[in-house]
């Protein structure tokens, strides 16, 4: 009665003690004793909350499994609503994850578990397309404070230009990419193709990296901006090779090489069109112009002079 | 009925009785329909109401408009936790904002600049389409907050940078330089600043609280690029 009343106390404690020792006393057969009595303590005194934690795993299966039987109709705003269905801590987790691309990891797998999100790749590249602009006219605004002959002008126009080569990338490759493997999924058995969002999600995160890259040409070092262009496009695209590599090792190596470059190939030429069109070399574009202004006056004077004559 | 009431007392004897004594002996035997009209006195006041907004002046119309206009530019020019933009939304004060905002911004249309500025119609759709996203945005994450709502709160927290391109325009007319672009920075980075705030104080509640950093950041690119609009404003 006085262990009893203990254990009424210490409900927590006392019950994680005997849950501790039942198995060592499950598998001694001599101390009969203590098992039915253990198994009884926990019963009575932890009754409450041992069952308690049984009951609610069992609802929380049931009603995950609830769950994924249902799935709204796409006409519904639920349907959409499950794609946003991520919090802050697993956003940030993707970012890392995209980062930092390691050769056993599957970002698909590892980070999106199943459950792809479409608040990450809108999000990334709204903000990439935004960057963008406005960096290219920040460096026009320096490239004008070291040569005041350049005129700025705010160049609204890139804004529209980044924004839908950005999102046509994010969206029609992954398309191209999906149906290609779905095209080849014949020849694979083990390893399903991913869905369409999944690919999607994939290629809106590995986009990250740009955004930090593009504030960082800013710099006016020509070698330096190449030389992160290149971290910035080894990191995405070892991001998705990593990621493409359990799908596509199981078909021919031929196909297998040619797709992978194809992606990388892409992702460089994105890369490479960033950079010329919003960063363009000014001095070079600027040059030419007052060269041809100082070859003019000669041509232009001579005429006058014998006009003004005969008039 | 009659019956019973002769039959309570003589005439001649009995002392003068009060006046509704046999009440309690009688029994009604048949059902008496009661009808008639009930008429509510509050109705009428009610009706009198809804007819006045008619009938009344235009210029009562507009100033009471424009007064729920003004309160709201003052909760937004003092953001405390309050829900009177929630509450009474309209539209009315976005739209006085935006197209503020959009003729100040627009480039002039003598000057056909392949890369000028925006025009009345990108700056329009960026504040539009921009508060119609956030808006989706929010209410994806699960946030529950109506939709005119959220574009209310969006339009009217525009406020301090439509005062900031004011300002900006009117340092503009001194002659420029550094120390130009520096007040026009200064300015352009508090407004901002306020919008921020002002827009935060009212949006944030309606989001559960591990999605506030995921609903708050598109409000926070959204100021961004109409703050670098403003800055980047230059008179042709």
């Amino acid at each position: 009665m006085a262990a009893a009343d203990e254990l009424a106390f210490h409900e927590f404690e006392e019950a994680s003690n005997l849950l501790a020792e039942t198995p060592d006393a499950a598998t001694t057969s001599g101390s009969d004793q203590l098992t039915p009595q253990g198994h009884v303590a926990v019963a009575v005194d932890s009754g409450g909350s041992y069952g308690a934690e049984e009951e609610a795993e069992e609802s929380d299966r049931t009603a995950l499994l609830q769950e994924e039987k249902q799935q709204p109709g796409f006409w519904t705003f639920g349907y959409y609503q499950s794609f946003f269905d991520v919090d802050t801590s697993q956003v940030l987790d993707r970012i890392r994850g995209s980062l930092l691309p390691r050769p056993g990891h599957n970002f698909v797998r590892h980070h999106l578990r199943n459950q792809p999100d479409l608040y990450g790749p809108f999000w990334i590249c709204a903000t990439l397309a935004f960057v963008l602009a406005v960096t290219g006219n920040l460096t026009l605004v320096l490239a004008q404070r070291r040569d005041p002959s350049i005129h700025y002008s705010p160049q609204f126009h890139k804004v529209t230009v980044a924004g839908i080569t950005i999102y046509c990338y994010v969206w029609l490759v992954p398309l191209a990419l999906w149906g290609f493997l779905r095209w080849r999924k014949g020849v694979r058995e083990r390893v399903g193709p991913y869905t369409f969002l999944e690919t999607v999600c994939v290629y809106g995160y590995s986009l990250f990296v740009f955004i930090p890259t593009v504030v960082l040409w800013l710099i006016p070092v020509p070698w330096l901006q190449w030389l992160l262009g290149v971290l910035a496009l080894s990191l995405s695209g070892a991001s998705l090779v990593f990621t493409l590599w359990p799908v596509v090792r199981e078909d021919t190596s031929l196909v297998a090489a040619v797709l992978l470059s194809t992606v990388v190939l892409l992702h460089a030429l994105l890369a490479v069109g960033c950079k010329f069109y919003f960063f363009q070399p000014l001095p070079l574009e600027h040059l030419a112009p007052p060269l041809q202004a100082t070859s003019l006056p000669p041509d232009v004077l001579l005429p006058l002079t014998p006009g003004a004559k005969t008039t | 009925m009659a019956k019973a009431a002769e039959s309570s007392g003589d005439p001649g004897t009995t002392s003068p009785r009060p006046l509704f004594a046999g009440l309690s002996d009688i029994s009604i035997s048949q059902d008496i329909p009661v009808e008639g009209e009930i008429t509510i006195p509050m109705r009428s006041h009610i009706r009198e109401f809804d007819s006045s907004t008619l009938n009344e002046s235009v210029q009562n119309t507009i100033m009471r408009d424009l007064k729920a206009v003004g309160k709201k530019f003052m909760h937004v020019l003092y953001p405390r936790k309050s829900n009177t933009l929630l509450r009474d939304w309209d539209l009315w004060g976005p739209l006085i904002l935006c197209v503020t905002l959009a003729l100040m911004l627009q480039r002039s249309s003598v000057d056909s600049e392949k890369d000028g500025g925006p025009q009345f119609a990108e700056v329009f759709v960026i504040v539009w389409f921009g508060a119609v996203t956030i808006t989706l945005n929010s209410k994806l994450l699960g946030g529950n907050i109506s939709f005119f709502q959220s574009l209310c709160v969006l339009g009217y927290c525009i406020l301090p940078l439509t005062v900031a391109m004011l300002v900006c325009r009117l340092v503009l007319l001194a002659e420029p330089g550094p120390i130009n672009f520096m007040v026009r920075l200064f300015v352009v980075i508090v407004m901002f600043a306020w919008s921020i705030v002002a827009s935060t104080a009212f949006l944030a509640d309606s989001q559960p609280p591990n999605r506030k950093a995921l609903a708050i950041y598109p409000v926070f690119l959204f100021y961004f690029v109409i703050s670098w609009m403003i800055l980047t404003f230059t008179p042709q």
